[in-house]
């Protein structure tokens, strides 16, 4: 099959595989049989109104959540069951929609945390100073340097993480997502609250990521934002799958419409 | 942290060595008739620099746990406490045990305890930690204290054995001996001061390092938010267990120190006010700080001395429990007004009336 | 909400919440501690009959321990349902606690030894109900001076804040009555020999009897506070969800300091009748303090029918527990059962995903 990348390349199989996925809530179904592929090398969208199930979908992949039936599936392994630092160390990192920074640490230190994964030292290492950890240590600082630089934050680098502006703030979260040498990112609405120039320096670095052969699946509520940048776009509605194609498809989708009008004649009624 | 705080670190270590050796050396010759009470008014003395040493040890470790691993240990003293028991049994009661005499006749004997015990302490805590650390705020703290109260009370009641006899029940181990190195006793006081304080230093030093390295980082992503910590990577269960086996370690090595210091271990001193004796040390240190040690042990030990010697001046028939209060409020109002603690609160305060150095804290 | 552009959705956003309510969790968390609580009270029950039989214990002799078991139950109770007010009212575990269990009896015997008041049964009476205004009075100054500024402030935090609030209540106790055993005689006979029964092979004590009806009028008056009045409903309001109590005009705050108020009045009140048994002493309270919390745990925290039964049990199993061992091991038990209890919950109460979802 012919991934929908854009590029044209071939790829045998999806990274990611979500089948059949159900969620229920004490009883309410957040999703409903949901199934889809992300494909090597994609920028896959999800996108959907408000509470349709984005961000559920999301926290199963990330192993914060377990689905109620159905499997996901990342490089033809189940990873349902698995807590989120065993799928971190699988190939797949995440930032959130409201950003989650670890209050007290620098900007560095955050990217060094991301990298956490690539490390070895231990307790051990750290407590004598043993010349390995000193120089895996040195390593992983090269490597944070080298990412803040690509990611422009290299002169914030010993600034408290919460004394930057939102919009660095969430191009820091991709730094520490991308600090761990994913294979697949996972984006939660990184455009949210930022305004349109954050939001263009955004999209200029989530093209660049694709571009350093990191898949990635993005889920947002700002639709320039996604038409823009998604090879496929899959679209949910009260938890079900409603539609799944290349940008301009879902633009002229009659279900897609449908749901994004409907609600919008409650809006205006409202 | 910034590079002035890692060379204040350096300058620290130094200033504290320097003091270190100079009150040894006072002590040690008595240079013309001089020594550390009649210079401080009789309020310092060296069995109080010693407890302060030892109990330096056991908070770099309850530091490490509750303030930047941000785990609550409200029965820490337990772990102090099998330590201490640990060198008293192996030591006291070698014979008993069937130890030959050839080792524990050895001057290296009580040491090797030492080092088993803190170890051993730390693996154990590590199989309590697991499960144990699964709970968070409350329920965490709930669940230490409780296991410092079992703890204790298995020690009260010669863990149920009776017949061996082996804590010694309400009275405990008298006769434990002093430590030797080769043939040098450590003792007089001001050579164990020596000691006490070459491992308090080594504790803040290793503390220091743990903070800066990998490991310390994931305990401090664990301590902002768990969750998000998962998701970049850092496998919190296990952090936050072996954490807590470093802390119980260090308490174990305390509890040693304070074995040969003491030569008697009693279980009173390891029940529950003993545990909140030293969160409250670790408070008003500052727990998030390697530094807040020192000065949480020496500030408190000071306090509770003064109220000792000088507050049955006030109420006459006081006695040593009335701490309780004076205890109780330096908490409360501790924790109101100067959450982080003299160290951290007290620079960041000195920082903003620009009595200090500008850098960054 | 910028940025949302053409798609703008303001319909769907209340509409099928994929959100775990507070009730459905409580619920949860419920069954959860009442699951423990089933495993840990039949393994417990195993054990005790196999310990018992190396002692020969009859049937009788079971229901004895039970029964004297009973009466502390009831005191673990009262205190357990003082944690649980505080903690849903306001979330903060309250360690002082125990200190007003101690200070309910110290108070009444204080102002009983003086004849202020000619016959004794009247005076014991308001000697009681001035200690337990006074405790309440207590427990709102410390809700007020010591919780309330720091109410912004971390678990943690607030936790080491009532530990410092139960030292220093105690330390005030040494100070006043030093440290020996205040004497409270016991209710039936205003004496200090009690009154007992025989009934069908068991002895009761006439003060176990004053315990447990003490203990049931007031889990009633708790039952109707909460269950008719309108500042009851409030509170529970509170304690279902501080927000949405806030949003519909209920002054949280007060009800803080109400919870507290309440909690110390529970707690003294518990004290007072179990002061003709146990000897009371300014360091009682930690032990029956941290009693209670277990059984506060053991019925999952945040239900009061959960908390009284908790106590009960608690109180029983632990007279079992202690009538088959050494009396020393007595304290063991409530703190094993405290660890598999609060083991036996999977993540604690809050989970990483309710976390994020949130």
């Amino acid at each position: 099959m012919v991934s929908p990348n854009g590029t044209g390349e071939r790829a045998d199989r999806p990274l990611l595989e979500v089948i059949r996925v159900r969620k229920a809530f004490s009883g309410l179904m957040a999703l409903v049989d949901v199934s889809l592929q992300v494909w090597p090398g994609q920028i896959k969208g999800l996108i959907g109104p408000n509470g349709a199930g984005k961000t559920t979908l999301f926290n199963l992949i990330a192993g914060l959540l377990r689905p109620t039936a159905g499997d996901i599936r990342f490089q033809g392994r189940s990873i349902v069951g698995l807590p989120p630092y065993r799928i971190v160390a699988l190939g797949i990192a995440r930032t959130f929609q409201n950003v989650r920074l670890f209050p007290g640490m620098t900007v560095l230190e955050h990217v060094l945390v991301g990298a956490h994964r690539i490390g070895r030292s231990g307790l051990l290492g750290a407590i004598f100073q043993t010349p390995r950890m000193r120089a895996e240590e040195a390593r992983l600082r090269e490597r944070a340097w080298a990412l803040l630089e690509r990611v422009g934050l290299a002169e914030w680098a010993d600034r408290p993480a919460e004394s930057l502006p939102l919009g660095l703030q969430r191009v820091l979260e991709v730094a520490r997502a991308l600090a761990s040498s994913p294979r697949l990112l996972l984006l939660d609405e990184p455009g949210a609250g930022l305004n349109p120039s954050e939001k263009a320096r955004l999209a200029a670095l989530i093209q660049e990521v694709r571009r350093a052969g990191v898949t990635v699946l993005l889920v947002e509520h700002d639709m320039g934002l996604v038409m823009g940048l998604a090879d496929e776009i899959a679209v949910l509605d009260y938890g079900v799958l409603i539609a799944e194609g290349p940008p301009e498809a879902i633009r002229r989708d009659p279900r897609v419409i449908a749901a994004y009008l409907g609600a919008d004649e409650v809006a205006d009624a409202a | 942290m910034g590079r002035v705080w890692r060379c204040w670190d350096g300058i620290g270590l130094a200033v504290g060595v320097l003091l270190v050796v100079l009150v040894g050396g006072l002590e040690a010759a008595h240079p013309l008739g001089l020594s550390l009470p009649r210079l401080t008014g009789g309020l310092l003395t060296l069995d109080l620099l010693i407890r302060a040493g030892i109990f330096t040890v056991v908070l770099v470790g309850l530091n490490l746990l509750m303030g930047y691993a941000g785990q609550v240990s409200l029965g820490q003293a337990a772990f102090y406490g099998m330590g201490a028991f640990c060198s008293a049994i192996l030591t006291v009661r070698a014979r008993a045990l069937g130890i030959p005499s050839a080792l524990s006749e050895a001057w290296w004997w009580p040491w090797a305890v030492m080092a088993v015990g803190a170890v051993g302490v730390g693996l154990l805590a590590y199989g309590i930690g697991r499960p144990v650390l699964r709970l968070r705020g409350h329920y965490l703290a709930m669940a230490t204290l409780g296991l410092g109260i079992a703890v204790y009370i298995l020690l009260r009641e010669n863990l149920g054995l009776s017949h061996l006899n082996l804590t010694g029940g309400f009275d405990g181990i008298q006769g434990i001996p002093r430590l030797r190195l080769g043939g040098l006793v450590l003792w007089p006081a001001w050579r164990y001061f020596l000691l006490v304080w070459t491992f308090a230093f080594g504790a803040i030093l290793m503390g220091r390092n743990v903070v800066r390295s990998r490991v310390g980082r994931a305990l401090r992503a664990i301590h902002g938010s768990e969750m998000a910590a998962e998701s970049v990577g850092v496998e919190a269960p296990h952090y936050k267990a072996l954490i807590f086996a470093l802390s119980a370690g260090l308490a174990a090595l305390g509890g040693s120190l304070y074995a040969h210091f003491q030569t008697t271990v009693i279980p009173a001193t390891f029940g529950f006010g003993p545990s909140l004796e030293l969160v409250v040390m670790s408070a008003v240190g500052g727990m998030a700080s390697i530094w807040g040690a020192p000065f949480g042990a020496l500030a408190v030990l000071l306090v509770q001395e003064i109220l000792r010697t000088r507050l049955h001046l006030l109420i006459p028939n006081a006695q040593g429990e009335f701490e309780a209060i004076a205890f109780g409020l330096i908490l409360v109002l501790i924790m109101l007004f100067l959450p982080e603690g003299l160290t951290v609160g007290g620079l960041r305060w000195l920082r903003r009336r620009r009595l200090l150095f500008p850098g960054r804290i | 909400m910028s940025g949302l552009g053409l798609f703008r959705v303001v319909g769907r956003a209340s509409a099928p919440a994929p959100v775990e309510g507070v009730e459905a969790r409580a619920r949860r968390e419920e069954a959860i501690g009442r699951w423990g609580m089933g495993v840990a009270a039949a393994g417990i029950a195993l054990v005790l009959i196999l310990l018992g039989r190396r002692h020969g214990f009859g049937p009788t002799t079971y229901i004895q321990f039970a029964l004297d078991g009973l009466r502390a139950g009831s005191i673990y109770a009262l205190v357990a349902l003082g944690f649980v007010l505080i903690y849903r009212v306001t979330g903060v575990i309250n360690f002082a606690q125990g200190a007003f269990v101690m200070l309910g009896p110290m108070i009444t015997a204080t102002l009983y030894e003086r004849p202020w008041l000619s016959p004794p049964p009247l005076r014991l009476a308001a000697s009681a109900a001035a200690a337990v205004a006074l405790t309440a009075l207590l427990g709102v100054a410390v809700e007020r001076l010591a919780l309330y500024p720091a109410r912004r402030a971390s678990p943690l935090t607030r936790v080491i804040i009532t530990v410092g609030v139960y030292l220093i209540l105690q330390g005030a106790a040494l100070l006043l009555w030093g440290p020996y055993a205040k004497v409270l005689p016991a209710f039936s006979t205003m004496a200090l020999a009690d009154r007992s029964f025989r009934i069908a092979g068991l002895l009761v004590k006439g003060q176990s009897l004053w315990i447990w009806g003490t203990t049931a009028a007031t889990l009633a008056a708790l039952a109707l506070f909460f269950g008719r009045t309108t500042l009851g409903k409030a509170m529970r309001a509170c304690a279902v969800n501080r927000l949405a109590a806030q949003l519909m005009g209920i002054p949280v705050d007060r009800m803080s300091t109400l919870a507290f108020g309440m909690a110390a009045a529970l707690g003294a009140i518990g004290g007072i009748v179990l002061g003709p048994v146990t000897r009371a002493t300014y360091d009682m309270g930690l032990d029956l303090g941290l009693k209670g919390f277990v059984a506060a745990v053991m019925g999952g925290l945040v239900r009061f029918p959960g908390a009284a039964l908790g106590g009960l049990l608690l109180g029983v199993l632990e007279n079992l527990w202690a009538g088959v061992t050494l009396a020393g091991f007595k304290d063991l038990f409530a703190f094993i059962v405290l660890i598999l209890v609060l083991l036996a919950r999977p993540t604690g109460f809050a989970g990483a995903a309710e976390e994020e979802r949130a």
